[in-house]
């Protein structure tokens, strides 16, 4: 009997559930089907949804003006680059502030948080002319420095709460049985944190994979990255539904797979603290 | 499979780059993402055919986030392009501050004399060639000869706004989405305030008096922001205020409005079978007049300039004299027909029969580019130049803010009176910031 | 014993990031302050020359400023609300024993993975446009006029189409913790007689006030400086209707080339940014006490 009653109630929040999940994708998923449509497919009214007649020539056309895997390597490289640049700096800035805690600790990490909160257009054309007169315009260089330093502050402020969670008397326990340093960060301190820290390194990929102004402005044709791809698409000549769709589908395909594939990892440390 | 075929797509890709940065020349070109220019980047294998040397990397970019990325970086000597899509409004001002190099080494058989002259002017300072343009273009009405049947009316070859406003209030059918006109209702220099700035014209109304005075708060303004607002939003289609030209080409394909006053080169789109669905049915009209002389159209034309700081000059003007040439016309109507080459830039075009038979257009074109005069753009005198934009740096700023309070009058957030006693006041405070007035 | 030695560690290793953000924020933002003194426009450059606090004077008094002002502060509150209230129950309803976990908490975490300029071009344009997209078909269908969102109500529709973007990523945030909240003490309480509401509001609530801390301190440091969502779509109109601080600076560095105005507006925005950090740190600071 309450067997029954649960069944029931689990179908209903399943319905709901799946609601609201699939209005919550639909658009995504609308932008995949129209990408496989014709031109005058994509504004007919009324809409089709699966029964049209399947087209790849979008993709074709995006293919052919665009040099995809060139903004797509970009991307990769970009946000590879400075995810890792990142995690170089941030992880002993974070082990320092987790386990020798200062006065001031909380203050620099409320300090580098708001350096977040600046726009960044209002410091455009210092950045644009420091990186002409260090040649970084359209380098892949200039942009992995730029991102990390955007993303800098969210990379030591996830590191840290993972760090402050694990216990200062295991450190202390390898210290007494003559661990150095090294060896405290190296075998102690980091297998300890890997949840963290894949977390971190996947947030941080997503944030700079989708990073959309500094991208676009300091780059021409060499560097650019996907974010530059999906700018010349965005209100060509006439009808341009399906092929805008095509080039956001495949603006937005890989990371999208990343991240469902990834999303146990990124989800597990992804609690800023959170959670005790 | 799939990763290893991405693996080896990305090695080879980096063996490419590697290899051609060693052995070639790689031109930057920054350019719209209009259909002739995509068209011409297709193309450009003819080039680099013809030139073993030259490899071209395309940077194709909206046309707003192309004019603030060139703008920017010629502005601070960055360097990143070699060749640069602009139009008659940059031109003057940039060639001014000698930021483009002179085309002066164009080959022999490029034949600058066939430029169209009113063209020619626009891109030239001194009598000297800064840009060489790729596609002319003015404004005229484009209408769908059956709806008009339908509403039984003629259109006349030089229409009058009156006329145009009682059309498209028969030719309006919004139960089935006919909508008798369709505008420009962006906000943006070169959206809203190009048709805008031209209509205005035709009204008697400018911009500035000879001191630089802002004349929002004439009633030639009013009449014409009034006549614009009233006739959108009896005869318009929802959402007019952030159509641009895409947007309302697309409209127009798609067969929902009646009548469109836009750019002369929309005609080979709209006229297309493979993507307009009433292709067959298209007419051309040239811009409406008022009866005070001035017809509403501009002038326009997408060029190639090439910025001075770039060390590959000389490899930038082959390939402008490439895009620009006569043969280019010919490769494209050879290749697409010749209703599709780039119009409004060659005398030898219109003389073209094969182009007239091609492009009923063609006529109708021609007349509009040189119905419209820059140096002479309004009823009483003016201290600028251009038709529908005012040739001074400022006013890239000043049109998208101005277009930015028409367009509220249109989507109906603010009245004409408002919205012209905003952009009255902040063209006065950017021109008294800027120095013109005190 | 070794504290001395680990001190003088902790600060070397503490040093490379503090000094490289310092170095990241002066250097422009000193740049941006001397170039707000000056009459400096992109296009008549070798013309610059001090003006004071001319540009500020301008910026201040610049009748979109005040409209921008209000609505940063409309996008900010907006997108957290819907995203808190609407992560929270979300979060309530995946914590729930349901067929399928795994795929429905996929398909909610998807908007937060698309490009903000994706994501702004796909509403815009195959869903908000009047005339060809999905909401006007769906309106025309049931018999309505079809809505000009865009350009009858910009903000709303902006902050509807940011919060789609943040929902996902509020929602794993309140999961996680919803998921770490003690079972045995809400079975207690449902034994105590207490109902769904009171215990929601007396032992859930309060379980998760710190994750909720967490998602409007992070969301509001990247909202503060939402750009691509309004640039494509609305370019800030119609007339200023929905200008925030960050597009306003970005119309005058880069539309009108003013550099010396746009930077006088990247100081104020960036005082602006500082008044809020202060006031979030004041009050939820103390939330984040480790």
């Amino acid at each position: 009997m309450a067997r029954a009653v649960n069944n029931k109630r689990r179908a209903v929040v399943t319905l709901i559930a799946w609601a609201v999940g699939i209005a919550i994708f639909f658009p995504i998923l609308y932008t995949v089907l129209t990408s496989f449509k014709t031109e005058a497919e994509a504004v007919a009214s009324p809409p089709s949804f699966l029964f049209f007649d399947w087209t790849l020539e979008n993709y074709a056309e995006v293919q052919e003006r665009s040099n995809y895997f060139l903004h797509f390597l970009n991307s990769v490289v970009i946000s590879l680059g400075s995810t890792v640049l990142g995690l170089i700096i941030a992880v002993p800035a974070a082990w320092s502030m987790a386990f020798f805690p200062k006065k001031r600790t909380k203050d620099i990490l409320m300090w580098m948080l708001s350096t977040k909160m600046l726009p960044p257009v209002g410091v455009l054309v210092p950045i644009y002319l420091l990186f002409r007169d260090a040649s970084l315009l359209d380098t892949r260089t200039g942009l992995v420095i730029v991102l990390t330093m955007i993303n800098l502050p969210i990379i030591v402020w996830m590191i840290f709460t993972y760090f402050k969670e694990i216990p200062g008397e295991i450190l202390e326990a390898a210290r007494m049985d003559g661990a150095n340093l090294w060896d405290e960060v190296v075998y102690v301190l980091t297998p300890m944190a890997i949840p963290g820290i894949a977390s971190t390194l996947l947030l941080n990929i997503i944030l700079a994979w989708n990073e959309a102004f500094w991208t676009l402005n300091l780059t021409a044709a060499k560097a650019a990255p996907l974010t530059a791809f999906i700018a010349s698409y965005s209100s060509p000549e006439g009808l341009f539904y399906a092929k805008l769709s095509a080039a956001s589908t495949m603006a937005i395909a890989p990371i999208l797979i990343l991240g469902w594939f990834s999303q146990k990892q990124l989800v597990r440390g992804l609690t800023f603290g959170a959670v005790k | 499979m799939g990763i290893k075929k991405l693996f080896g797509a990305a090695c080879s890709l980096l063996a490419f780059g590697m290899v051609s940065s060693a052995s070639a020349e790689t031109l930057t070109i920054a350019t719209v993402n209009n259909g002739d220019m995509i068209r011409m980047q297709k193309l450009s294998e003819d080039f680099t055919a013809q030139n073993p040397g030259i490899d071209l990397d395309w940077v194709t970019l909206e046309e707003n986030v192309l004019r603030q990325r060139v703008t920017t970086d010629i502005a601070t000597k960055g360097g990143q392009y070699d060749v640069m899509t602009i139009g008659t409004y940059e031109v003057p001002i940039w060639a001014n501050k000698g930021w483009l190099v002179e085309l002066a080494d164009l080959p022999s058989d490029y034949d600058v004399d066939d430029l169209l002259p009113a063209i020619r002017g626009g891109l030239s300072v001194d009598g000297k060639l800064y840009a060489a343009p790729f596609y002319g273009e003015s404004s005229m009405v484009m209408y769908r000869k059956d709806l008009m049947e339908k509403a039984g009316l003629t259109m006349p070859e030089a229409p009058t706004w009156d006329f145009i406003a009682k059309a498209a209030k028969a030719m309006t059918d919004k139960d089935n989405e006919i909508y008798g006109i369709c505008l420009r209702g962006k906000a943006g220099w070169g959206e809203n305030m190009a048709f805008l700035s031209a209509t205005a014209n035709s009204f008697g109304a400018r911009w500035f008096d000879m001191d630089w005075k802002a004349q929002f708060d004439t009633p030639q303004w009013k009449e014409t922001l009034t006549f614009y607002v009233n006739l959108m939003n009896e005869a318009g289609p929802p959402g007019a205020s952030s159509n641009g030209f895409n947007e309302n080409l697309a409209l127009f394909q798609t067969g929902k409005c009646g009548m469109w006053i836009d750019a002369t080169v929309a005609a080979s789109f709209v006229t297309n079978p493979k993507d307009s669905t009433v292709a067959d049915q298209v007419g051309f009209a040239l811009a409406p007049d008022n009866g005070l002389g001035k017809r509403g159209n501009w002038l326009w034309a997408w060029s190639l300039g090439i910025p001075a700081g770039t060390q590959k000059a000389e490899a930038a003007q082959k390939f402008v004299a490439w895009a620009t040439s006569k043969s280019y016309l010919e490769m494209v109507a050879e290749k697409e027909g010749w209703a599709n080459v780039p119009p409004g830039t060659r005398k030898s075009l219109y003389a073209n029969p094969k182009y007239q038979a091609a492009a009923p257009f063609a006529q109708m074109t021609l007349e509009s580019i040189n119905a419209a005069d820059p140096n002479n753009p309004t009823v009483d005198p003016v201290p600028y130049v251009g038709v529908q934009f005012v040739a001074i740096p400022e006013f890239q700023g000043i049109g998208t803010a101005v277009g930015q309070q028409f367009s509220a009058a249109l989507a109906g957030t603010v009245t004409v009176d408002q919205a012209l006693q905003s952009a009255q006041q902040l063209t006065e405070r950017e021109m008294r910031k800027a120095g013109y007035v005190d | 014993m070794a504290t001395a030695k680990s001190n003088v560690a902790a600060r070397i290793m503490i040093s490379p990031a503090v000094l490289l953000l310092l170095a990241w924020m002066l250097i422009p933002l000193s740049m941006t302050l001397y170039f707000s003194f000056l009459s400096y426009n992109l296009l008549s450059p070798g013309m610059e020359r001090w003006i004071g606090f001319l540009n500020y004077e301008y910026f201040l008094t610049d009748p979109a400023f005040f409209s921008a002002l209000t609505n940063t502060l409309i996008l900010v509150l907006g997108v957290l609300i819907v995203t808190t209230i609407g992560g929270t129950l979300l979060a309530l309803l995946l914590d729930q024993p349901i067929w399928g976990q795994g795929i429905v908490r996929i398909l909610v975490i998807a908007p937060f993975f698309v490009m903000p300029t994706v994501s702004a071009l796909v509403w815009k344009n195959m869903f908000m446009n009047p005339v060809n997209g999905l909401f006007a078909y769906v309106a025309k269908s049931v018999g309505l006029p079809p809505f000009d969102f865009l350009a009858q109500a910009p903000m709303l529709s902006i902050t509807g189409m940011v919060a789609w973007q943040w929902l996902p990523f509020a929602t794993l945030i309140l999961l996680t913790a919803l998921q770490s909240l003690d079972r045995e003490q809400l079975e207690a309480a449902e034994m105590d007689g207490a109902g769904p509401f009171s215990r929601f509001f007396h032992i859930i609530l309060p379980h998760m006030a710190r994750a909720i801390t967490v998602v409007i301190l992070i969301q509001t440091i990247f909202l503060l400086s939402t750009f691509a969502a309004i640039l494509v779509t609305t370019n800030g109109g119609p007339g200023y209707a929905s200008t925030n601080i960050t597009y306003l600076v970005y119309s005058q560095s880069l539309l009108q080339f003013d550099v010396g105005g746009g930077s006088a507006g990247g100081v104020v925005a960036v005082i602006i940014a500082n008044i809020v950090a202060i006031f979030l740190m004041r009050m939820i600071g103390k939330n984040l006490e480790a």
